[in-house]
Formats: structure tokens, sequence, C-alpha cells
């Protein structure tokens, strides 16, 4: 358990990685931050200042290599931008994104969750179709459109709500019920066809020849079951809090960290794009790493077996 | 000997979307207290649909009809309060494939405490008690450490004892049987059997079993019924069944089984396959694979009629007795019999 | 005469990964165990045993279809490899094979003539379309399928047509050996005789040998010449199936035959009901690995391996039975 443990890590770690440089190259190659962050106009005295003190005058590779030492030694740079720490200005809009992500994702588990279950439980009725229509439709628009319909009835509209912003709790509000509706699509399409394995298998029938009330069955031999595979698309979601709110965040200007990932692209604000890779990639290691986990407790055939003497 | 469960022109029609589709044609099977009954016949000749739509165990997909009564009470579309009852308490069920039919998530005590909550009221350290009674009433050895163990620690044989002894929380007086064996090994078996045997032995419990294995229901039952395209073809004491079988199909399936003793025959074989039960032919199913079918059989579905001396032996073929079959409206309380013309 | 197949000492271990402790520990899983058989030219082999007991890893290291641990065998008095290289693909066209589960077996897009066709394609691929078509027609008539059936498609025929589709695409290149794991353990009674037959008489016609691998005694009893009784990775006794099956000397044969219910034997078995369940051949108990279910062992069957004595054609692996007799240094012959 341990070694598959480390083993896993290890492998999220070359993923990382890989990111990283990826970024690094795509970011150097498609355009010189100099111009963009100074503007063309500027004169070219400033612009080889500007190079000189970000160490972009030099080979590709050798900034490459350095850029890796220093991020081994804990510094991860900063923006070039304003000269900030890059990890501070990263920091900062953290809460700003779980703000809206948190509410988000418990709007995903709770509609989701429930309407998977009875699309499953009530298959191929009007229930079931229902259910299947509208989550169908959710996840094949994409959030963006989703966003602008919502905001055009609730702001333009009725007017109850602000488009963009966030000075107040109500411009939470249009984000982060986008993000729910369409999260709460996948989970119970998710769900839908995890619960109908379950509900196939020997066992229901066994639980059901026992005594047990059909609700009984569902409730306690049929959803445990059916938890463990939609475990793993709930630790995809819980990976996804501090990244993926980009293009919510973008249509609703929710200063989070989905725009300034998007703002850091456009400027060729390297650190800041690294920054937030890394951290992308590290809440998603550690989500699949607590799924992992979860399923040694949820389901008993993956747990180490217990020495047992005799038999 | 007084009935215990009789099940009476029962007819199951599958929902297929569009129409439904008959899998069952009218079936009439009794049990009476502490018997075996084994119904033997091929996959999808309705052998456990019959006792699964008794118990309501079908699904909203079958439409059932007929009447099923035990002990004189009529169950067939009663409440599911009812039903669930009824289920895992008078009557049980065991199945094929023993480890699949216990759920992989809980421990074994729990499953088992679950069926003693429902039907006696136990819980807590009398319940556990109990359930560790039980799993060494079936023959599993550290009952108590093996309650905290989950189904995957266990073997197929192991899984189908704690089957049988989920089964006996309720203390059933009817265990219906699904192919207890057909997923074991034989030596494993053996052990089914004759566990099954020794607990009915002391309980008194009827046992419906279920099997396509001739050999496993001649060696546990008192009758048998054989099945063949949802209906039942032939039903006798064992004895008769097996020594002097009446219908093509039955005499069929004995020759067709080679044996572990005596000389070495070629065995017989039916031809062609077993119908599907939408495509079924007017008269008797059998009659496209029957070696003595003539005109008749193919007119209409032959009355099940009793056959030879014994009055408990019946058999639904107009070809199989002599001449003249036979005359009687009504032989035996649950039976309809009908008239040949 | 000399033997068409000879398998001398098989073995075929497995390393396995046991989760125990903090890191597991490894183990070998010894599925066959040193197996000797041989099988004359035009006979068929027995293999009995329950799950587990190797008998389908056993046919698989008949055709090399896997690598041995150790141990030899010899088609035709060429040694088989597991090395698919020419040598080999010219033996397998002499080595045929079918198994359980036809549909399997069988490709779901292609009709059933063109698959029956195939092994001509690979193996003939000078043979004129128009030959190709009448032998594939040909076999299909011999397997008993009728000719409307050549362009259906596998899932468009039942679970014993299906398996004759299989024995005429294996039986296409007129192999000396066929090898049948569990060929009718997925069909219904009726059907299993049909099927059962249907091989009896294309063997009389051909005369290929065979393998006949089946967890059903009575099913390896019609087929065989001779069977062998497996039991964890081991032959425990083989002999001519009256022998084996009548007289059986070993006790675990004894318990496997005792254990049969019949029609015939009903009310009047005296059945040998062995406790437990087989041990995991992860496990292999020492000495007799049956010692530990045998109702007759004693403390030396823990210790020593019991070997297959032969005496008139019936060999046995018990230290009990065997005790005065002579040890013979081959197995079934």
């Amino acid at each position: 358990m341990v070694q598959y443990l480390l083993m896993k890590i290890f492998r999220a770690l070359v993923t990382v990685t890989l990111i990283v440089s990826a970024a690094f190259v795509v970011l150097r190659l498609s355009g010189d931050p100099a111009i963009i962050i100074l503007g063309p106009e500027a004169p070219p005295e400033a612009f080889e200042a500007f190079r000189r003190n970000w160490g972009l005058d030099q080979p590709i590779w050798v900034q490459y290599f350095k850029y890796f030492v220093a991020v081994a030694q804990g510094d991860l740079g900063n923006s070039m931008r304003d000269g900030r720490s890059a990890l501070v200005v990263v920091g900062e809009r953290i809460p700003l994104t779980l703000a809206i992500t948190l509410p988000a994702l418990f709007i995903k588990l709770a509609i989701g969750l429930p309407a998977g279950v009875v699309a499953a439980l009530y298959r191929n009725t009007w229930v079931d179709r229902l259910i299947m229509m509208l989550s169908v439709a959710g996840f094949t628009v994409p959030s963006f459109v989703l966003g602008l319909v919502l905001a055009m009835i609730f702001a333009v509209w009725l007017g109850w709500l602000p488009s963009g912003g966030s000075d107040t709790w109500a411009h939470a509000v249009l984000p982060t019920v986008t993000m729910g509706l369409v999260g709460a699509a996948v989970i119970a399409r998710f769900t839908r066809s995890a619960m109908l394995e379950v509900l196939g298998q020997p066992y229901i029938r066994t639980a059901s020849a026992k005594g047990l009330l059909w609700r009984n069955v569902v409730r306690s031999h049929a959803l445990p079951n059916a938890a463990i595979p939609t475990l793993t698309i709930i630790g995809f979601l819980v990976g996804s809090l501090v990244a993926g709110a980009v293009v919510v965040e973008s249509v609703f200007s929710w200063p989070g960290v989905g725009r300034l990932l998007v703002n850091a692209v456009a400027n060729r604000d390297l650190a800041v794009v690294q920054v937030i890779l890394l951290l992308v990639g590290l809440t998603m290691v550690g989500a699949n790493l607590a799924v992992d986990i979860l399923y040694g407790i949820v389901d008993p055939r993956l747990r180490i077996k217990r020495l047992q003497a005799g038999s | 000997m007084e009935t215990l469960l009789s099940i009476e022109d029962l007819a199951i029609d599958f929902d297929q979307g569009k129409r439904f589709v008959r899998a069952l044609h009218g079936v009439s099977l009794t049990v009476a207290r502490g018997e075996v009954l084994g119904v033997v016949g091929e996959s999808g000749c309705g052998k456990s649909i019959t006792w699964l739509a008794a118990l309501g165990l079908l699904g909203s997909r079958a439409r059932i009809s007929g009447s099923v009564q035990l002990n004189g009470q009529e169950i067939a579309g009663a409440p599911e309060n009812d039903l669930a009852g009824l289920r895992g308490g008078r009557i049980a069920m065991i199945f094929q494939d023993p480890s699949s039919s216990l759920n992989p998530v809980h421990r074994i005590g729990r499953q088992i405490v679950e069926a003693l909550k429902l039907h006696r009221g136990m819980t807590g350290a009398s319940a556990d008690a109990e359930a560790a009674r039980l799993l060494d009433r079936v023959g599993i050895a550290n009952a108590t450490r093996r309650l905290r163990e989950y189904p995957h620690e266990m073997s197929g044989g192991m899984n189908q004892r704690i089957m049988i002894a989920m089964a006996l929380a309720g203390e059933p007086d009817l265990l219906i049987a699904d192919e207890p064996t057909t997923a074991l090994d034989a030596t494993i078996q053996a052990q089914i059997l004759d566990l099954l045997t020794e607990l009915r032995r002391d309980s008194g419990m009827a046992l419906v079993l279920i099997s396509h294995d001739l050999g496993v229901v001649a060696d546990m039952s008192d009758r048998v019924a054989v099945m063949y395209g949802g209906r039942v073809i032939e039903e006798a004491d064992t004895g008769s069944l097996f020594d002097s079988p009446a219908h093509p199909y039955t005499k069929g399936l004995i020759a067709a089984l080679p044996d572990i003793d005596g000389p070495r025959r070629r065995l017989e074989s039916i031809p062609g396959t077993v119908p599907a039960p939408d495509r079924l032919p007017p008269g008797c199913s059998f009659a496209p694979r029957c070696a003595i079918a003539s005109k008749i059989c193919d007119a209409r579905m032959p009355a099940f009629l009793p056959y030879g001396e014994s009055q408990s032996h019946f058999a639904a073929c107009v070809k199989c007795r002599d001449e003249k079959p036979a005359e009687s409206a009504r032989l035996s309380g649950n039976k309809h019999v009908l008239v040949p013309a | 005469m000399s033997a068409l197949l000879q398998a001398k000492d098989l073995k075929r271990h497995y390393e396995v990964h046991i989760p125990e402790g903090l890191f597991g520990r490894k183990a070998s899983l010894k599925a066959v165990d040193g197996v000797s058989f041989s099988i004359e030219k035009g006979r068929t082999l027995g293999l009995v045993g329950e799950s587990g007991c190797g008998k389908s890893t056993t046919a698989k290291l008949v055709l090399g279809l896997i690598p041995a641990t150790a141990g030899t065998v010899e088609f035709a008095g060429t040694r088989v490899t597991a090395r698919h290289d020419a040598q080999w693909r010219a033996m397998r066209r002499r080595m045929q094979m079918i198994y359980q589960d036809p549909l399997g077996a069988l490709d779901r897009r292609l009709p059933v003539i063109t698959q029956i066709a195939e092994p001509f394609e690979i193996h003939n691929p000078e043979m004129l379309a128009a030959e190709r078509t009448e032998r594939s027609a040909l076999l299909m008539e011999s397997v008993g399928l009728r000719p409307d059936m050549a362009m259906r498609y596998p899932h468009e025929l039942s679970g014993g047509q299906r398996q004759r589709v299989v024995i005429a695409r294996a039986l296409a290149l007129e192999p000396d050996l066929l090898v049948c794991d569990e060929p009718v353990s997925a069909l219904d009674v009726s059907i299993q005789a049909q099927v059962l037959n249907l091989l009896d008489d294309l063997r009389e016609r051909t005369g290929f040998a065979a393998l006949f691998i089946s967890h059903d005694l009575k099913v390896v009893r019609q087929m065989s010449d001779r069977v062998a009784v497996m039991y964890l990775g081991r032959i425990v006794e083989s002999g001519l199936p009256e022998e084996v099956f009548r007289r059986p000397q070993h006790p675990y044969t004894k318990a496997l035959v005792s254990a049969i219910p019949t029609p015939a034997r009903r009310g009047k078995r005296e059945r040998i009901v062995l406790e437990g369940d087989p041990p995991s051949p992860v496990d292999v108990p020492s000495g007799c690995s049956f010692h530990t279910r045998c109702p007759i062992a004693q403390a030396s069957c823990r210790n020593e391996v019991p070997q297959l004595v032969t005496s008139g054609g019936h060999a046995v692996a018990c230290h009990l039975v065997n005790a005065g007799a002579a040890p013979a240094a081959q197995a079934a012959e």
C-alpha cells in the first residue's frame, strides 16, 4: 500500500514537471513578454534593460535550466508585471476562487447525486428521461453560454443580480450557480450509470429475497456500492476547485485564480502561470490520493488483507 | 400431504419495450410441507422465473397473472409490505453464484444479522450470537471470527454456506434453491447438497431445487417437474419420472446424459435447439424436435394429463400414452386438467 | 507405437504478489507442477479435475501458447516451444484447439463461412477462392450446419451451433491433435450430447487424437480412451476410464467419482464428502498435496510427495495405495 502510494506520488510529480516544462516552452516561444508588457512603442533601451533584468537575453535552455534550479530551491520567481512574488500574487486570489467553487461543489453534489440516483431507480420512466434530458443539456452547453444566458435573464432582464464584479456576495451568485449546474449534470449522469450497474448485481436480488423493503435495499445495499465509482468523479471535482473556474471567472469578471491565469498567459507572465499550474497539479494529485485512500475505506476488497493465523 | 405453496396458472409476460413476450404459459405446481420438489429444464425454460415471480422479485418489467397461495392464502399481487415479510421469512431463496450474491462491502455478520432483525426482531449481542450459531450450523468453523470477514475473503462453497445460513435466519417453511451448486466444483457441490439434506431433515422445511442437472435433481427430490418452453411438461415422483419417463423430452434429456457407471454407449441427442420464447410453435413446443411428433402435436398444446397407473404422474404429450388417455376432469385439487378433444 | 504427443514433467509456475503485511510478499503459484503424459495417434486422453487444478494451463503448455517453467512437450517427435516461429506455426496447423466459450473464439463481425475458411487463407494462401468455399461448405455439412447458415454471424446462431462452427474451423486443416478445453460446459444437456456425438463421429472419420479437458467426469469418460485426474497441478491417477472411474484407487478420485449425482445412482449412493476447499495453488501443502482433505491420510503423507506408480496400465500417486507396489519411472503411457 505504502509502495503503491509512493508510486502514485512519483507519477504525479512527473506529470506536473511535464506540464510545467510544456508551459515554459509554449509561453517563451509564442511571444516576447517585453513587448507585451512595455508596449511596442517603448524605447529600445527599455526592452534591453527588461530583457537583461529577467534573463530573457539568454538561450532558452539556459533560462529553462535556471528556472528549474530556482524552483528546486523553493524560489518560484516574481511576476514580471509588478515584480511581486508570484506566490503572493497567486495566493491572494485563492480565497476569491474558493468563495465561488466551494459553494458550487456543494450545488453539484446536492443536485447531481440525488438526481442520478432517482433517474436510476426510475429507469425508463418519464422521471428518468426528464433528468437525463436536463443532464445532457447541462453538459453539452458550454459553461460560458450558460453563464451568459443566466446573466441575460437575472442581470439584464430581471435586474436581480449583478452581471459581473466581486463587490458583494450577490456578485458571487451567478458564477456559483453556473458552475454548480454544469457540474451537477455531469455527476447526475455518472451516478445514474454507477447506480444502474449496482442495481443489476445479484446481491441486490439477495437483499430483496431476504425480505428488505425496496427503499432499504437501495439505502443499505445499492448506495454504498454505487458510491465506490462515484468517488472518482467527486475526487476530480475537488481537484479542480482551484482552477476549474477559468471560463466562469472570465465571463463574470470574477478576480479569482482563473482570471489571473488568463491575464498571466496573455502577458507571458511566466512565473505566475507556472505557480498556478503547480497549484493545479498539486491539488489534483492531492485529490487523487485522497480518493485512493477513501477507496480502501469504502471497498473492503481493496483493503490490505490482514495477516491471518491458520484458517 | 398438506399443501404449503400452490402456484396455479401462473403466466409471465416481459415488457420488451414495444411488445410483451410471454415467458411463462400457465404453470401450476404445488409444494407440500417438508417435501423436495425438483424443477428441471434447460436454459430459458422458465424454471427460475416461476419462483421469482411467485415472490414478486421479477421487477416492474414483468406482468404476472395467475394465483400463488401460501397455506391457502393468496400472495400473488399482495402489497409489497406483505410480500417482503414473507421473503426470507416463510420462504427463503438462495442463488446460483454465491460469491456475487453477497454484498461485497458489508461484513458477513451484518448481512446475516440484517435477516435476523427483519424476521426475528433480534439485535445486538443476541443477534450476533445467533448469527454465529447459524454459521456453525452450516458447517463454518471459527464462526465468530468469520462474521467479521467479507465475502471476497471466502471461497464459493463457503459463500454458499453463508447464503444458506442467511436463509435459515428467518426459519423458513420453504427454501427455494436456484441452481445452488452449478457454480461450484464437484466435491464442494457434494458438501452443499449434503448440508441441504441434513438441514431439511432437522428443520422439516420444504425445498424447491431448481437445476439443469438431472443428477442433482434425481438425487435430492421427492417429486420432479420437468419444464420446457415456459410450461411444465411432465411431473411425477422421482422414481417414476426416471424409471418410466413419459414425455419424449424427458426421455431425451435422460438419454442425452453420459453415464459414469455401466458400459459406455452412444449418447442419444435431441436434435435442434430450444425455441426462443417469442418463437414458440403453435402446438406442442417440443414438437419440432420430437421424434414421435405427428400432425396432432402441431395443432394445439397437449393437455397435462395423468400417465400410467400412478395418479401422481402427469405429462403434457398426446403421443406418449396408449391410444386412450385417462379420462377425468379434475384429478388433484390444484391442477387444471383439460379433457382432450 | 510412438506417441504423437509426449509431455514430460511439465511445470508452469507463476510469480505472484501477495498483498500481505506492509509490502506484500512474492510467492510462486504452481499451476502445473510436474505433469507427464502421452497421447498416441488417434487416441483421446481425458484430463479431469476441479477448477484451479491446472488442466487448462496444461492445454496451453501443450500447444506452446505459454512457455513452460520446466519440462518438455514433443509433438510428432519435434519439441514444442513457445517461440512462435515458422516451425511452431507449421506445427500449430496440426494442433488445433476448441474452447469453452465459442462466442469468444469467433469474430462477431464476420459471417461464419468466412471464419471456417480462415485457416485455408492463413496456411494455404495459394488455394483458389472457389476451392476454399467448397471445402468450407463441406466442413459445415460435416459438423451438421445447414448451408443457409453460412452467411450468418456468430450472434445469430445458438450456442451449440457456434460450437459447431468452432469445431469446423479447427478441423479445416485436418489436424492430428485437437485440444478441447471444456468444449461442452457452456451448453445445455440436449445440445451437449449433440456436440459430444459430433466430436466422436468426426474423430472416427478423420482419426485425430485429442486432449479432452473437462470438470465433468461423465463427459470425460464418454470421450476418452485414457483419463488422468489432476489435483493441484499434478496427475494423481490415470488409466482406462472404466478402470479409473469404476475402481478408483486414489482417495481423491474416489471422492470425486462418488460425488457425482446421476439419475441411475439415486438413493443408493455412498457419497464420500471431502471436507473444506482445495488449497490455493500458491500454498500447496507439503508432501502429498491432497493430505489436508484426505479421509485416510497418515503422518507420512505430509512429508513425502507420492510418485505415480503404474500397475497394469493404472497409475496412482498415493503412498497408501502404492505401499508395496514397485515404483515405475513413467507416467501414463
